[in-house]
């Protein structure tokens, strides 16, 4: 099985068990990055897919809860160099396939041949670039597929119908359906339309489609639940963890149990 | 960085400058340029490719944009010799005066082009940043003038150094948003238009002030500004009787320099583009992307960035707010990587002595980002003796006294060079 399948095969797993694929969204080495691995370990114990962010200078398409975090990490010296460190310690404790997201100058610096060996031995799965469109993608995603990782594509509200499916053909591992048209961290709620948008992602999607942004409670799951296959929580959890609460028990209760 | 291409790449590049064709469909100068945008975008930016496509080369818009130019901005500006300053300097020297324009700078091309494109495309209102704030007026100014409502990001650190024109931009009817994220200047402020632009990208127009960002906006930006390379061909062989030896412009985005250069780009000239050396020559002392920076991802393009080895962009530094920036546009890049035009830095120390000088010899308070093109042409003046060299007065320093009252003013007597 290529890397990329295990991030569909988790998401499948879940729906098989009857839930959707719960995929929860960390700031590597925030809010302490002397504490990154137990933090990851914590949030993949109950997490199907865990989504780790890199952290980056400029987050535009970020709001503020995941600028701050991006910010503080940077702060304490976290880098992909010192993820990748972090992760081959640990790597044989987490079974969780790991995807990442990252903005596409931190990846362009560190190369992508390097990128890809270091990824799969660090047992990362997948990588989400939110500012990399797909007519700009075909350098990086070759570099990945070549090792068996893969680009997982973004969709949005704003995404016209034939390039939705252009789009879901393109992606691996899951489809990530944004649910809003707007930036991460939105607390308005879900869109009234979502459970049409959604539907239309999944009846052109051969992978499992996931939503994100704008996921806070476990009603919010539910009614996600229903048209996709899996739920993504970023900044929610982030400031779960930010409080120091306990992000385990948090994501126990978006499961509704 | 002319190492990027083999000479022979750069010969067919600095060509396909030349004869119009870059950016490619691709949006890439070379390699430079492209469009990394976030997917809620991605139509937003094909509406206005093709909204430039339909609409900007038509007769009716350029002869809309040809009237308000001339008869709302007051172009052309001015071709100005400089007789004191030549007399100093051991040089011919001629300044093409964008101080002269509505609203203070040349900025106010790019944003009357624009807003009435905006007009044209249907948008509900538009989004503009600003660095040192003269996009921001000019963005107010030429919405105001279109009948289109106008909200302006700047950096909380710039707001701080260019006061006067936040209270004009909410005089001319603009809403301005302190940002206080991230550098808390352009980069920053742009990062946050880029956030507003996603939560309604059918019907927000993101009008950008510099030649920077995701294609095409370094192209519709040029475009706007081209006017003052191509007045500046004109009214030197009118008034001076033929063609600059040299050409000097500020670059911080590099709005006003492309605006010069690309008309003059086959031209038997050189062509020297000045960025903002701060303090020294360290990583976060200055805004000197294309002396020091190294290609990457910023804001939307592959360019030359200010960046450390993690792909971490750094902050700047400048006295210049509109120079404070650590990109630069993918046209300029290209220019550099062919050979075509060179880039050096002026620091803010010999900025601002070359803005006493211009106040002392010709009665021009120019803008702090233009004075630094005026320390390079000084120095090249130096070296090329009785050369003929033209500078693009880019901006007037009206805005810039909060920074100036800082530095005491030497007393001048008129007279006495």
């Amino acid at each position: 099985m290529e890397a990329h399948e295990r991030v569909s095969e988790a998401v499948r797993t879940a729906n098989d068990e009857g839930r959707a694929g719960l995929v929860p969204f960390i700031t590597a080495g925030y809010p302490d990055a002397k504490k990154f691995i137990e933090t990851l370990k914590e949030v993949a114990s109950v997490g199907d897919v865990v989504e780790l962010g890199i952290p980056f200078s400029d987050p535009m398409a970020d709001g503020m809860t995941i600028q701050r975090s991006s910010f503080e990490a940077l702060k304490q010296g976290v880098s992909l160099a010192w993820i990748f460190d972090r992760l081959d310690e640990a790597k044989s404790d987490i079974d969780t396939p790991l995807v990442m997201m990252s903005y596409l100058n931190p990846l362009l610096a560190f190369g992508y041949d390097d990128l890809a060996d270091r990824a799969l031995a660090a047992g990362v799965c997948a990588f989400i670039v939110p500012d990399l469109p797909f007519e700009e993608s075909e350098e990086i995603r070759k570099a990945l597929e070549a090792k068996g990782l893969g680009l997982i594509q973004l969709v949005t509200p704003a995404t016209p119908p034939g390039r939705l499916k252009k789009l879901c053909d393109a992606s691996r591992g899951f489809v990530y359906a944004v649910t809003i048209t707007g930036i991460t961290g939105g607390d308005k709620g879900l869109p009234d339309d979502l459970a049409d948008y959604l539907d239309s992602v999944s009846e052109v999607s051969d992978l499992p489609v996931c939503a994100g942004f704008g996921i806070r409670a476990a009603s919010d799951v539910a009614a996600v639940g229903k048209h996709a296959s899996g739920a993504i929580v970023g900044s929610a959890l982030v400031e779960v963890l930010e409080r120091g609460e306990d992000a385990a028990g948090y994501l126990k209760s978006l499961q509704g149990s | 960085m002319s190492s990027i291409l083999s000479p022979a790449e750069a010969d067919r590049l600095l060509k396909a400058a030349i004869a119009g064709e870059l950016p490619d469909d691709r949006g890439r100068f070379g390699p430079f340029g492209g469009r990394y945008v976030p997917e809620t975008l991605v139509p937003a930016f094909e509406r206005l490719e093709e909204g430039i496509r339909e609409h900007l080369h038509t007769d009716e818009f350029q002869s809309e944009f040809i009237n308000e130019l001339k008869t709302w901005v007051g172009r052309p500006t001015a071709l100005t010799f400089a007789p004191r300053l030549s007399e100093r300097w051991g040089a011919e020297v001629w300044l093409k005066r964008e101080d002269l324009a509505h609203t203070g700078a040349h900025k106010i091309n790019n944003a009357i082009g624009q807003a009435i494109l905006a007009k044209k495309l249907g948008a509900k209102r538009v989004i503009a940043e600003t660095g040192a704030g003269q996009h921001g007026v000019a963005s107010a100014a030429a919405c105001a003038r279109v009948g289109l409502p106008c909200t302006v990001y700047m950096g909380a650190v710039d707001i701080e150094r260019q006061a006067p024109n936040v209270d004009r931009m909410r005089r001319l009817g603009a809403a301005v948003v302190a940002v206080e994220s991230g550098d808390k200047t352009l980069r920053a402020a742009i990062d946050e238009a880029l956030r507003e632009w996603v939560s309604d990208p059918s019907g927000i127009y993101y009008l950008l002030g510099s030649a920077v960002g995701a294609h095409p906006y370094p192209y519709l930006v040029r475009e706007m500004h081209s006017c003052i390379g191509r007045e500046s061909r004109e009214q030197m062989m009118a008034q001076a009787g033929g063609l600059p030896d040299a050409v000097f412009a500020c670059v911080g985005g590099g709005s006003n320099a492309i605006g010069l250069f690309y008309p003059m780009l086959a031209d038997d000239c050189e062509i020297i583009g000045v960025e903002a050396g701060g303090t020294g020559t360290g990583l976060g002392q200055n805004a000197a992307t294309l002396a020091t920076g190294t290609p990457g991802v910023l804001q939307g393009a592959y360019t030359m960035i200010l960046q450390d080895s993690d792909g971490q962009v750094q902050e700047t530094h400048s006295i210049s707010a509109g120079l404070d920036y650590s990109g630069v546009g993918p046209e300029h890049a290209m220019l550099q990587a062919t050979g075509r035009v060179r880039y050096v830095s002026a620091g803010d120390e010999a900025a601002l002595e070359a803005l006493e000088e211009l106040c002392e010899l010709e009665g021009i308070l120019t803008a702090l980002e233009t004075s630094h093109a005026f320390v390079a042409a000084r120095a090249w003046a130096k070296e090329n003796p009785g050369k003929r060299i033209l500078i693009g007065n880019s901006g007037r320093g009206d805005k810039d006294m909060p920074t100036l009252t800082k530095y005491p003013a030497k007393v001048h007597t008129h007279g006495s060079t």
